[in-house]
């Protein structure tokens, strides 16, 4: 019974207390780093795209919002000739995140995608590629890979030796 | 000014309690019981007994209709009774005791007629003279009363007295 | 004559308009102590509110279920509103302002709410539905127990003030309010009046979670608007009687006009229902009734028994 009175008399006191909400249209909540929001498609430091076309981030969405098709251009690079997402879908778990051998699927602290379309919430790779490196800057697959591309040949990667010629007889 | 108010108040609860008599539906009779238990209680406030009108509403239209709408709603009566007690409603049966009836109200008419001298002046009760009276002459019925109820809590505790659950197997073995 | 319509129609508009204000008051209080600000955008400080949530309730689709028991279905929410708005008819908000100066003015607020019991139960029985009907049972039994202390509550008021008529209850705390010599008696009013308006703690007839919403579950629109309305001048009319019975009414310091400290009284009480809401648990039901009928029932006895005795000795 006092215990009733008490609870009264603590809640009567939170009167006076600071609010704790947030004005949403005028005033935005702070998001944390790594807010698992919008998902976004991110570029290496040299501006060409970081998903190989690997299609891990489809196999590992639970949903299967996720649908691409890989091809290669000339210089030997894999692409992704179309990248979508279906946000309507999306249960923005970050697993696709996870998955991704390249970093270059990832997920942003923004999460006011609403529309009155729901075809609008297909998102092309158009509306996914930023121009940023998101959250690993520095970052580039293809100098740390061993894979020859264009400009790159075997051995040229980031603390990588060259190749062992294997006909050679000398050691 | 009482006369017009008596007739339309006295009007509602002689139809009030025709329409308990003959609907089907138990709920729908129960509803003009209290209809009419309330109409009552409209006679004997214009009649100088207002304490007495209060106790109607309180206790016969607020506490023991309740609680017999409440044990009918617990019964889950439905269409299906209604029907049955369409199929009991037969002249054959209501004939012989609304005959009974009939003759019940005609030697009542005829003493209201035989008996024709004006009503006496309205004496309002106040509820300090129902008290007097109660508490004065009446003390033994009161007492009686009183004893009835008690003997009937006594048996409500027993009846409804059940043995000691522990709610949770975690609570068991502890003093609650 | 017409100063008797004038009093008529000044109560109803008031009552109406602080039950339909009640909407908003009780949101922002329930706001402020959850450290929230509540509506706060349509109109200065949210009040508008209250006109978008009538409106809405005005445009919903009025729906009765088709089985439904379509008169009772009708008849119940009206239920509500008439009897809290009768019992009003015998208030003293002050000297002049009283509608009818009843005899037995306390008994016919007894009578109307014990009244109000049956739209709780013919509303949950006649929506056919068993979240409604597990709402309406609970209701009946609640309001059936509390209604039996709170009179017996009431009574140590009228053994001090030797009357039913709530003008000569006011006048009887010239000299001392009734809650001092009546305090056991105020709790236990406040507690049965808290179940009475099945209001917050002691929703259980409209419990949504467990119930859905108790026994309003199938209404909609302005049905639903008038249980709804129902309540908080269920709220209003217990505050107002526990300022008349415990805390002198219109009685107060002479620079106030008498309406406005009954106003204030009142108002505190409402906002001590709304502090209720914000921060008590549910009780379960069984513990609502062994708390009743073995706390609350003895002690109302007890309390009238020591009120009696006491003021028999005095008097000898």
């Amino acid at each position: 019974m006092l215990s009733l009175v008490r609870s009264m008399w603590l809640i009567f006191l939170h009167m006076f207390h600071k609010r704790e909400t947030f004005q949403y249209p005028e005033q935005k909540a702070p998001l944390p780093a790594r807010w698992r929001g919008r998902i976004a498609l991110t570029r290496d430091p040299d501006g060409g795209e970081r998903c190989v076309g690997c299609y891990l981030c489809a196999a590992a969405c639970p949903v299967d919002c996720i649908s691409l098709q890989a091809t290669e251009d000339d210089s030997g690079r894999r692409y992704p000739e179309f990248f979508r997402i279906n946000f309507s879908r999306c249960i923005f778990c970050g697993f696709c995140e996870e998955a991704c051998p390249t970093y270059a699927i990832q997920l942003l602290p923004d999460y006011e995608m609403a529309e009155y379309n729901r075809q609008n919430l297909v998102y092309e790779k158009k509306d996914l590629l930023i121009d940023s490196e998101g959250k690993y800057p520095g970052y580039n697959y293809y100098n740390i890979a061993g894979m020859a591309i264009r400009g790159k040949d075997k051995g040229d990667a980031h603390q990588e030796e060259p190749p062992v010629d294997v006909k050679s007889l000398i050691p | 000014m009482i006369g017009p108010a008596f007739y339309i108040a006295a009007a509602i609860a002689v139809l009030a309690t025709i329409m308990v008599i003959t609907r089907y539906n138990i709920m729908h009779a129960l509803l003009y019981l209290v209809v009419s238990l309330l109409a009552v209680a409209v006679v004997l406030y214009l009649y100088g007994a207002p304490f007495m009108a209060a106790l109607e509403v309180i206790v016969y239209a607020g506490a023991i209709m309740v609680l017999l709408i409440f044990f009918v709603m617990m019964l889950n009566l439905g269409k299906e009774s209604a029907e049955q007690e369409k199929l009991w409603l037969k002249p054959r049966i209501w004939i012989f005791p609304s005959l009974l009836c009939i003759i019940l109200l005609g030697e009542l008419v005829f003493l209201v007629l035989q008996n024709h001298q004006p009503a006496a002046e309205v004496k309002i009760v106040d509820p300090r003279a129902v008290g007097m009276a109660l508490f004065g002459p009446y003390i033994l019925a009161v007492e009686l009363a009183g004893m009835l109820l008690m003997a009937g809590i006594v048996g409500a505790y027993h009846l409804g007295r059940q043995k000691e659950k522990t709610l949770h197997r975690f609570l068991e073995n502890n003093e609650l | 004559m017409t100063n008797f319509w004038w009093i008529i129609g000044g109560v109803l508009f008031a009552l109406l308009n602080t039950a339909a204000g009640l909407i908003w008051v009780e949101r922002r209080m329930l706001a402020l102590w959850q450290d929230r600000y509540g509506p706060n955008r349509a109109g200065p400080f949210g009040l508008l509110v209250v006109l978008a949530d009538t409106i809405k309730l005005f445009f919903k689709e009025d729906w009765i279920p088709p089985f439904a028991d379509k008169v009772v279905f009708v008849f119940a929410p009206a239920v509500v509103m008439l009897s809290v708005l009768m019992s009003f008819v015998v208030m003293p908000f002050a000297p002049q302002i009283i509608v009818a100066d009843l005899n037995i003015g306390l008994l016919f607020f007894l009578a109307m709410s014990s009244l109000g019991v049956y739209s709780v139960v013919l509303g949950g029985w006649a929506s056919n539905n068993k979240y409604a009907l597990l709402g309406a049972m609970r209701g009946a039994s609640q309001m059936i127990s509390y209604e039996v202390f709170m009179g017996l509550a009431l009574m140590g008021v009228v053994v001090l003030s030797g009357s039913f008529n709530l003008r000569e209850i006011v006048e009887a705390q010239k000299t001392v309010w009734f809650i001092v010599p009546q305090f056991i008696g105020f709790l236990i009013f406040l507690v049965a009046g808290v179940a009475e308006t099945h209001r917050l703690p002691f929703d259980i007839p409209e419990a949504e979670s467990e119930l859905v919403a108790g026994f309003h579950s199938e209404y909609s629109g302005m049905k639903f608007g008038m249980f709804f309305i129902g309540e908080y001048l269920g709220i209003t009319l217990i505050s107002g009687m526990l300022v008349t019975l415990y805390f002198g009414g219109w009685l107060g310091p002479a620079f106030l006009p008498p309406v406005l400290w009954f106003v204030i009284k009142t108002f505190a009480f409402i906002m001590l229902f709304i502090l209720f809401r914000a921060s008590m648990p549910r009780p379960r039901y069984d513990q609502l009734m062994e708390y009743g009928w073995k706390v609350l029932f003895p002690l109302s006895i007890l309390n009238l028994m020591v009120t009696a005795a006491i003021k028999l000795w005095l008097n000898t």
